[in-house]
């Protein structure tokens, strides 16, 4: 098989298992086993591009021309190749964890959950490897839409309202915006693809380069820069699996993926630096870091938390596009890979308390850390991990986006980042401390009313829940060990134009 | 015999259909009147394709009525602008036919069956001679035509509801006023040029130069035609006449009518005033802009707010008849091409969402938006259906609609009219709104008690699905319809004289 072909089954499987998880609706057991065969398949088919475009292939393929002059058209490049591999690598995790999370907390519907779920991770490796923004558009909607039903997936009034928020943001600032800005492209420099070094120079008014970037930065919803940030918590209200994949990795990190893609591939890191068109969305998403922090620190409901920590970290990466320096693209894309690990870990762990206690909020785990050690274990080291300490993977993202601001000369921006280090313990840090150091309190409220098991009846999640976590958790322990061979692999994101076309 | 065919098409275009009217009346039973009908538009689609095939490579055929030279006689002049319209017009009449069947049955009462067809036919007949003829006055005649048998067509809906009588009573007076506008109109321009012809006219219009009566004569026909196509604020008869009318009749004028009555602006606008007609731009840009862009909010405004379903379509169709006349104000070939193609896609997703509104009231008896919850788990076809025509109603990527937009925006931001793209996207947000309104209605509220409700019969779901199918594929595969278009807009740019700017 050629790259070219295996870039389309990696985009593919996820789309056609559908098809059969649908097949096998009444048989639960074996459409699961479908849903992790074609995540492993996914992988496999992602890893082996990866060998290939590390040694500088440049998979590409054109499937057919949708208007005239623009393409459906894929190809790989190792921003993208680090996005498909952490998304499809996850998958599988997620996966399994779903099994146990879904069985466990009694969801109905969960053919449909596996269908959506399946469709989303399509939406976001075609997003990963599209050639040009407008493929990158279509896969981008068909994310926002198919995960819309995975959202109000409980359809309480609760997760319809919700539903209701995250579309509406998602869909407003991608037709808004975001389509506007691609129209724009479009026509000063009569193409969408994604080149080396940029499109716009010589083409954009650099006095305009600011409000073009403006309609990036706010119509990629899913970036969720403030003040678009809202759909981001009203997402809370889907099922965990949710909740980790797509709001801490999938759909988030699209988002941040495409603001890496246009601020490399499309204005060019040495436009933004020439013109400081970017310098604005510099302080913006300094101040999206650390309002969204703060606004952490008041959540008492433990997803709340960690979605407000999302947008405080997909915000780093913002930042790394709009430091516009060499450091900044790695250091962001570092960032897609480390905080996917460590978030989802956290909310795997947030889901398995859930299944196994019952509980959502972070005053009711006073004590919990004695009865389900290895699930609090887990969520300490991702918290570390998000918090940026060695030897955990978080920690050499942050030095990397530290290294880029002193680069771009923005000293200020160093202080934000350890002002930020510090919100995160405060807000991460105490959740496995109540939990392994607070008295249990004698009569424990549960959220969820009677159903609960009384308190000193609970145990770990089940297996299908642990493992996945550990997994993860032991995955922030050995980014921080291999991060090497992700520095090199980043270095080729090529950011000067080619010289010989 | 097959030459001679071959020599007369045109004529037999509206021919055919306008025989079978009469003896569809005579045959005394709806199922053969149906069968009758059915024939006559497979022949009018044919005739139509064949038309269409033989313009596209710019190619004008002129058919002499009766072999009287123009401009005496009457002149049926086909170029690929027109023959295009006359697709759409015939290829949507080949989709509600086959729909109508069980819809008239359960609509109408069996004796006025027959009556109905042959009402349907004349209706064709009409639409498809003012799109063909090439002669001012026929144009006239058999807009006259088409909107006489809407109006039967529209009281036939009092069965259902008497307010279909009223409906139909206020669009016969509305109607009326238009026409007497437009022959108006048509006289003056008489008085001064002494031809009907519309090739003719333009000739001499360009001879004799601007005057008082030739802008009495163009302001009467903008405002006679603004009635027809329910220009903002002339809209008033449309959103009763589309509510009370009998299911397949609004999926068929919705998609059609209005269609056609902007196919004759544009013909007057630009074959016979002419693009250098200093009048006509100035009153475009500074009458017609504004209410397209009021239009283009207004209706869409009061479309969020409508409880009943195909109220809120008609609503939404006076804002999509806002975008059509918005792209023809850019006066740019870019802003023709986006009218001339929303024409098409128009035609398309709003006949599919018609049909699934007919599909609600035959098998629940309402298209109350509030007595349609739950109904996605009831009529899982429909209701997808009406998902996919609503998404290409809002415009998303690979449908339809979307390329609408795109052209819509790429004309606005080519002239630099910011302001213009901005709102275009802006007004289709409420788009968002009204359409998932029902989606979310239908699937995530419950269903109510005891309420019993089946699936469309199969006959209703594939036209319907029809419509919908190929809302996607010529939004996925736009350069067919996006190369008809272009070559439209260019014949009416090159027919007139204006400096091309």
């Amino acid at each position: 098989m050629t790259d070219s072909t295996i870039l389309l089954l990696a985009i593919f499987i996820p789309a056609g298992v559908t098809f059969l998880i649908a097949a096998l609706g009444s048989r639960p057991n074996l459409r699961d086993g479908a849903s992790v065969l074609a995540a492993i398949a996914t992988f496999i088919a992602v890893l082996t591009l990866l060998g290939p475009v590390m040694e500088g292939a440049r998979p590409e393929v054109a499937l057919f021309e949708v208007m005239p002059g623009l393409l459906l058209a894929f190809s790989i490049e190792p921003l993208g190749m680090l996005f498909a591999v952490v998304a499809s690598g996850l998958w599988i995790v997620t996966a399994v964890y779903s099994i146990g999370y879904m069985r466990g907390a009694g969801e109905k519907k969960q053919t449909r959950f596996y269908i959506c779920f399946a469709i989303a991770i399509s939406g976001a490796l075609g997003i990963a490897f599209s050639a040009n923004l407008f493929t990158l558009f279509i896969f981008y909607e068909i994310l926002t839409i198919s995960t819309y039903p995975l959202v109000a997936h409980k359809e309480t009034p609760e997760a319809r309202k919700g539903a209701r928020t995250y579309l509406a943001i998602l869909m407003t600032t991608s037709i808004a915006f975001l389509l506007v800005g691609i129209v724009w492209v479009w026509n000063i420099a009569g193409t969408l693809d994604f080149r080396a070094g940029g499109i716009l120079d010589g083409k954009l008014d650099p006095s305009f380069a600011p409000f073009l970037l403006a309609l990036f930065a706010f119509g990629i919803g899913k970036a969720a820069l403030m003040p678009f940030h809202r759909w981001l918590p009203a997402a809370m209200v889907a099922p965990t699996p949710v909740s980790a994949l797509l709001h801490a990795v999938a759909v988030v990190k699209a988002g941040v993926f495409t603001m890496l893609k246009v601020g490399t591939y499309i204005f060019g890191v040495g436009f933004l630096s020439k013109t400081g068109a970017s310098d604005w969305l510099i302080w913006l998403a300094a101040a999206s870091i650390l309002i969204a922090s703060i606004v952490a620190l008041t959540k008492d409901d433990l997803k709340a938390r960690l979605a407000y920590s999302t947008v405080s970290q997909l915000s780093y990466i913002t930042l790394g596009m709009a430091l516009a320096n060499q450091m900044g693209v790695i250091g962001g894309s570092m960032h897609i890979a480390t905080h996917a690990v460590g978030k989802i870990t956290l909310f795997m762990c947030a889901g398995a308390i859930y299944v196994a206690a019952h509980k959502t909020k972070i005053s009711e785990l006073d004590g919990l850390g004695r009865k389900m050690p290895i699930t609090f274990i887990a969520f300490t080291i991702a918290a570390l991990s998000i918090i940026g300490l060695p030897p955990m993977g978080g920690a050499w993202s942050k030095w990397y986006l530290m290294l880029a601001s002193a680069d771009a000369g923005q000293i200020a921006i160093i202080g934000v980042l350890m002002l930020s280090s510090l919100l995160n313990v405060a807000y991460l840090l105490p959740i496995p401390a109540r939990a392994f150091f607070a008295a249990p309190s004698a009569r424990p409220a549960h959220s969820l009313g009677a159903a609960a098991a009384p308190g000193d009846q609970i145990e770990e999640a089940p297996l299908f829940c642990l493992v996945p976590i550990c997994i993860t958790a032991v995955g922030c322990i050995v980014l921080f060990f291999a991060i090497g061979g992700l520095y090199e692999f980043l270095l080729h994101i090529p950011i000067l134009p080619e010289t010989t076309p | 015999m097959l030459a001679m065919i071959e020599a007369n098409l045109p004529a037999l275009q509206v021919v055919l259909p306008m025989l079978a009217a009469p003896i569809c009346a005579m045959l005394g039973r709806g199922a053969r009147a149906w069968a009758l009908t059915m024939v006559a538009v497979l022949l009018a689609f044919a005739v139509a394709v064949s038309l269409f095939v033989a313009t596209l490579d710019g190619t004008i055929i002129s058919y002499r009525m009766g072999n009287w030279a123009p401009p005496i006689g009457i002149e049926y002049r086909v170029d690929i602008l027109n023959a295009f319209v006359l697709l759409v017009i015939s290829g949507i009449a080949l989709f509600v036919l086959p729909y109508a069947r069980a819809s008239v049955a359960h609509e109408i009462s069996e004796e006025r069956q027959p009556l109905f067809y042959s009402a349907f036919l004349l209706c064709l007949t009409g639409l498809l001679g003012v799109t063909i003829t090439g002669d001012a006055f026929n144009i006239f005649v058999f807009l006259e035509i088409s909107s006489l048998s809407t109006y039967a067509l529209i009281a036939t809906g009092a069965e259902r509801n008497k307010r279909a009588l009223t409906a139909a009573y206020n669009y016969l007076i509305m109607g009326t006023v238009g026409a007497t506008f437009f022959v108006i109109g048509i006289g003056m321009l008489y008085m001064i040029t002494g031809t009907l012809n519309l090739a003719d006219l333009a000739q001499r219009i360009a001879e004799h130069g601007d005057s008082r009566t030739l802008r009495m004569g163009f302001v009467f026909i903008l405002i006679g035609v603004g009635l027809k196509l329910a220009m903002f604020p002339l809209h008033l008869w449309l959103p009763n006449a589309y509510s009370f009318a009998p299911s397949a009749v609004t999926a068929f004028i919705a998609a059609t009518a209005t269609k056609v009555a902007i196919y004759v602006l544009l013909r007057f606008m630009f074959t016979v005033f002419g693009f250098d007609y200093d009048f006509q731009a100035a009153t475009l840009r500074h009458v017609v802009l504004p209410l397209a862009i009021v239009a283009m909010f207004a209706a869409s405004i009061v479309a969020v707010f409508q409880d009943d379903l195909k109220r809120m379509l008609a609503y939404s169709s006076i804002a999509q008849v806002g975008y059509m006349l918005l792209g023809l104000t850019f006066l740019s070939h870019t802003g023709l091409m986006a009218s001339v193609i929303h024409l098409f896609n128009h035609a398309v997703t709003k006949g599919a969402l018609f049909m699934v509104a007919g599909c609600y009231i035959f098998a629940a008896g309402t298209s109350s938006i509030s007595s349609l919850r739950g109904i996605g788990r009831d009529m899982p076809w429909t209701t997808a259906a009406f998902v996919v025509a609503g998404l290409s109603l809002i415009g998303l990527p690979l449908t339809v609609g979307f390329v609408s937009k795109w052209y819509l925006v790429l004309a606005a931001l080519e002239l630099n009219w910011w302001p213009v793209a901005l709102l275009i996207m802006a007004s289709s947000l409420l788009a968002i709104i009204y359409i998932w309104r029902v989606v979310e209605t239908a699937y995530l509220q419950p269903a109510p008690e005891g309420v019993v409700r089946k699936e469309a019969p199969l006959w209703m779901l594939l036209p319907t699905w029809g419509l919908a199918a190929l809302s996607v594929f010529f939004g996925t595969y736009a350069a067919l319809t996006t190369a008809a278009a272009s070559r439209a807009a260019s014949a009416l740019i090159s027919a007139s004289n204006m400096l091309w700017q």
